[in-house]
């Protein structure tokens, strides 16, 4: 069948409104540029995807990206937007099925960026196990966006049976992180302001479904599972200390932080546990199951870094750091946007 | 390091005889001993009061003020470092950050010399440089001033909050409620100014002064140094922060603050004006002062809120009281809305006893 659209209606390496015009130039940015998303298979460009239905319970998030530089060391907004969506997913107890993708581009966009950002979120696709069915496009005018954002909804598969949440923990339940903290919001501050760390600090950004598979058919009925972006483990551990009414006591020296990045945070004047990172999570685990869920997160770079416990008299749900020094401090979250301090 | 840590508490439990009240100057220092608890580790006689180390807490509500002013103008860029962008004005509402949200543009450095570089991309805007810190900072701001004449960059100036570490201890040994006996002087500042200013302080003071780092280990070496001092009866001047602090300082940093500035008095945020304590531009340099560049002679600060302020942050940076103290501390004072200048930045001592022990259910300091 012979097409009645000009092959290569207008030669362009930036995005024009007219790519988001419904015509033949936007034709053209979906087969040239935004078809590779969908992989070998290219879903019928359709106005929904049809899914078989699974057979347990589904999980279902959204969430919106809106990162700056939109390439980082050991990331983009693409790889950022796909794995941070089936990650939220993983923290539900579900396998990473399904994605949708909304791409809002700038006026002025490079197109080979996009390309990049594309290829890279194919990627991350086929890392999370996840198949992106469905998408759209809208471009918006010069300065009425940062370049590109990106929206991506989930769905997963449930495969943990037992609650998995705030409500479900206990005093005396053992906490773990799933690797080192604070990569992830190190590099992107790095690349924001120009820090010029040698060797570059790469992004954390990575799938947590296989972590949280490997807890699951280890016979471990995690708690709670709760991903460590944005506020870090200080404020993953507040919100739930605070949904839950409980007192978390975390001891700082067990808490995995690689030397680069504690460097860097105290010449910054940051604190590790108040850094985004975006390929780790936080299990919390009945106390019998502690060395059970060591087995399987340690050699994943996984620790054990403290427990649950009741609220003490008198006092508000709160986390405390036993310090190596054999002190005691509160951990608090961050209270705003984290900045690098003068001296 | 925890076994060394806690070798030197038992030390300094062994040589303390009699009660003695020490400050750690730098806003640095305060956060490691807050953070790290190091004074519950001590013994009850030794008493760490907080100095007015944090040049962010005390740049003067006017000169941010003005910031504020010039940021909101459509021609200015206004830049400065990370921590001074939230650090309010006259109006505990207003700082940096919301001046961007409001549309200004500006913008975070790392680097005084960044603004050069934005000055040289926008040869159509107003690059203004806050420049604030110690004399830590302040050689960096002279090399960008010397390359700025250089170039014959027009569009480029700075407005200069930068401050003096010895002056401002002088002026709390010479306050009458003075209850500092000795100083952990800020081991950053020795790198760059060496120790002569501070032969001069005990010389004049009678007061032991230890040249002091920041992990726990240096804090620890800088306490037991000046207490064996005190105990002593000795007013001296002690390097426990050798491996990085030579007596001579860094005299090519020196030289460059001598060129570009001079000492000027300067108001400090919550401690008022102090002889000799300022740093202002001398000379040719004085071409790139923003306050002249945009007539800011005209420039009225706003009146100061009427309702009288429970903070007690004057006393705080005096040495007079702790934080917890205050009546206003984790209650109408928070980093959110700090009232006084030890909660504004997050290296002033409120700031750091809010972060690491809470707005205010344990006021021990032990939990």
């Amino acid at each position: 069948m012979t097409s009645l659209l000009p092959s290569k209606p207008v030669a362009a390496d930036r995005i024009q409104l007219a790519h988001g015009g419904g015509g033949s130039l936007m034709h053209q940015l979906i087969h040239e540029d935004l078809l590779p998303l969908y992989g070998e298979s290219p879903p019928v460009l359709h106005d929904a995807a049809a899914l078989a239905r699974p057979d347990h319970g589904i999980a279902f998030t959204t969430d919106g990206y809106v990162v700056q530089p939109l390439e980082f060391p050991g990331g983009d907004i693409g790889s950022l937007a796909v794995t941070g969506t089936a990650n939220d997913l993983a923290m539900a107890g579900a396998r990473p099925q399904y994605l949708s993708v909304s791409l809002i581009l700038e006026e002025g966009l490079p197109r080979p960026l996009l390309r990049r950002v594309v290829a890279s979120m194919r990627t991350a696709a086929l890392d999370c196990g996840v198949a992106i069915v469905t998408g759209d496009t809208k471009v918006v005018e010069r300065g009425k966006a940062d370049g590109l954002f990106i929206s991506t909804s989930g769905i997963g598969v449930m495969e943990a049976f037992n609650p998995i949440g705030p409500t479900a923990l206990r005093a005396g339940d053992a906490l773990f992180v799933s690797g080192d903290l604070g990569r992830h919001g190190l590099a992107i501050m790095a690349a924001r302001h120009g820090l010029d760390l040698q060797p570059p600090l790469l992004s954390d950004c990575a799938p947590l479904w296989p972590q949280v598979e490997a807890l699951l058919q280890a016979g471990i009925t995690p708690h709670c599972l709760r991903d460590l972006t944005r506020g870090g483990l200080a404020s993953a551990l507040q919100e739930l200390a605070e949904a839950a009414v409980l007192q978390f006591r975390v001891e700082e020296a067990a808490v995995p932080v690689i030397e680069p990045v504690r460097r860097c945070c105290t010449l910054l004047g940051l604190d590790p546990f108040h850094l985004a990172n975006e390929g780790r999570f936080l299990v919390v685990v009945p106390s019998e199951q502690r060395a059970q869920t060591l087995a399987v997160l340690h050699p994943r770079g996984g620790a054990w870094v403290g427990q649950v416990e009741e609220v003490a008299t008198g006092m508000a749900p709160r986390v405390l750091l036993a310090t190596e020094l054999g002190t005691e401090r509160l951990l608090l979250p961050p209270t705003g946007e984290l900045l690098p301090r003068i001296c | 390091m925890t076994a060394t840590t806690a070798g030197m508490a038992r030390q300094l439990a062994d040589l303390v005889r009699r009660p003695w009240t020490l400050m750690e100057v730098c806003g640095g220092q305060t956060h490691a001993i807050v953070r790290w608890g190091l004074d519950q580790l001590l013994p009850d006689a030794v008493e760490l009061i907080h100095g007015p180390g944090c040049p962010v807490c005390v740049t003067p509500a006017a000169c941010i003020d003005l910031a504020l002013q010039l940021a909101r103008r459509p021609e200015v860029i206004l830049c400065s470092y990370g921590d001074m962008l939230r650090v309010p004005g006259s109006d505990p509402g207003d700082d940096l950050l919301s001046a961007r949200a409001a549309g200004g543009d500006v913008r975070l450095l790392t680097s005084p010399l960044q603004a050069l570089d934005l000055a040289l991309l926008h040869r159509d805007r107003q690059v203004v440089f806050l420049a604030v810190g110690f004399e830590t900072t302040a050689p960096a701001t002279a090399v960008l001033a010397q390359q700025v004449l250089a170039m014959g960059v027009d569009n480029l100036s700075l407005l200069v909050a930068h401050v003096r570490v010895a002056p401002a201890m002088a002026a709390i040994l010479d306050n009458p409620a003075n209850r500092v006996q000795g100083f952990l002087a800020a081991g950053h500042v020795g790198t760059v100014m060496g120790l002569a200013e501070l032969e001069t302080l005990v010389q004049r003071h009678r007061v032991p002064v230890v040249v002091t780092g920041f992990e726990p280990h240096d804090l620890l070496r800088g306490l037991l140094a000046c207490v064996q001092l005190l105990e002593a009866g000795q007013a001296a001047v002690v390097n426990a922060y050798g491996r990085v602090v030579r007596p001579e300082g860094n005299v090519v940093a020196q030289r460059l603050i001598d060129n570009v500035f001079t000492p000027v008095n300067q108001s400090w945020r919550g401690m008022g004006v102090l002889p000799a304590s300022g740093l202002a531009l001398r000379g040719d340099y004085r071409r790139l002062d923003a306050r002249e560049r945009f007539a800011a002679g005209e420039f009225v600060p706003p009146e100061p809120s009427p309702t009288a302020s429970p903070c007690i942050s004057g006393q705080i940076l005096a040495g007079l009281a702790k934080p917890p103290e205050c009546p206003a501390f984790g209650g109408a004072c928070h980093p959110h809305h700090p009232l006084g200048a030890p909660m504004v930045s997050s290296e002033g001592a409120c700031a750091a006893y809010y972060r690491y022990r809470g707005p205010g259910l344990d006021r021990s300091g032990s939990t």
